[in-house]
């Protein structure tokens, strides 16, 4: 670990599969622990944990539901206790339930605002202060290029990743003097199990003309996590091929 | 200096030299010292609280100093709590 970081460690939401999964595999590679989150996949990240200890790194499984604040709270105290403070989160986790307005039930559009939106404020609330006491500290949140450009039948993950935005900006500026950033990552399509039904034919709208890998996003939020990164804050970094350009 | 006042002493140290830590000029502080004008932020008063809480056991948090304008303030509203 550079000689700059604190001690600490790294927890990412939603570490089981996909694109948290290939974050938590790119921070361990630049020598962070990192607590691999997931609701019910321990499977899953099981499986990354035991990928980064064979590279050499430390990893453990922190198994909590983002929307659970009791849960939340434990997996903070679980995570501390292993290695310390939290320096680096990365809100991941994020579910999808696709429906034009009209047909959005009251459930659909809670259970996306909740993982998407509330998890992470209160993930954010209980890391930044450790983070501020340490003068270090780097919160990632994965959001999306619908955040602001709208994409019909998406009204609720929308609207969930323009908050997670607001709230990344917000909370950047309140915590900027103390070496802490707060970032968004938008990705526009990116090939994971969450986009696995969407119609292929959407290549031909981007101008890279294929949908984006884990691995070049995770690369996003490793840069964004480093020492190197440390006058970016409050910005959303558009991953998308040029989709939004 | 009875006990009261070394203790009081002690308090006025330690929030002088936290706010000096947040990056307030040492000569500009002093009780008078008005807390936005040393660019003192909510922040600042949050992580003050967590350090009054490290060394005196005592919870403060954001809400407690909603009311203080300046250092005396903020020493008033701590010593009113843990002294």
């Amino acid at each position: 670990m550079s000689d700059t970081r604190p001690d600490g460690c790294a927890l990412v939401t939603g570490g089981s599969r996909g694109i948290g999964a290939a974050v938590a595999l790119a921070l361990a590679e630049d020598g962070w622990p990192v607590a691999v989150n997931c609701r019910v996949d321990r499977e899953g990240a099981e499986g990354i944990v035991a990928k980064i200890e064979a590279g050499g790194g430390a990893a453990m499984v922190a198994v909590a539901d983002v929307v659970d604040a009791q849960a939340v709270e434990q997996m903070f105290d679980d995570v501390e206790r292993w290695r310390g403070p939290v320096l680096v989160v990365v809100n991941n986790a994020g579910v999808r339930a696709d429906a034009i307005v009209p047909e959005i039930a009251d459930a659909a559009w809670s259970s996306v605002i909740d993982t998407n939106l509330l998890g992470p404020f209160r993930i954010t609330r209980r890391a930044v202060m450790p983070m501020v006491r340490a003068r270090f500290g780097r919160i990632i949140n994965i959001a999306s290029v619908v955040g602001e450009r709208a994409n019909a039948g998406q009204a609720n993950y929308a609207a969930s990743k323009a908050g997670l935005m607001a709230l990344s900006r917000t909370t950047a500026v309140e915590v900027a003097r103390r070496g802490v950033t707060v970032n968004a990552v938008a990705p526009g399509y990116v090939q994971t199990e969450l986009t696995s039904d969407v119609d292929p034919t959407m290549s031909r709208a981007i101008p890279a003309r294929r949908p984006g890998t884990p691995h070049e996003i995770a690369a996003c939020v490793r840069f964004l996590a480093s020492s190197e990164a440390s006058y970016i804050t409050g910005t959303t970094l558009v991953v998308d091929g040029g989709l939004t350009a | 200096m009875t006990q009261t006042q070394q203790t009081q002493e002690k308090l006025e140290r330690l929030v002088f030299d936290t706010l000096e830590s947040f990056g307030a000029e040492p000569a500009e502080i002093s009780r008078e010292a008005g807390l936005k004008e040393l660019d003192i932020d909510s922040l600042d008063m949050v992580e003050l609280g967590q350090i009054i809480e490290e060394e005196y056991g005592v919870r403060l948090t954001g809400a407690d100093f909603k009311e203080t304008r300046t250092v005396g303030d903020a020493i008033d509203v701590i010593a009113a709590r843990v002294l």
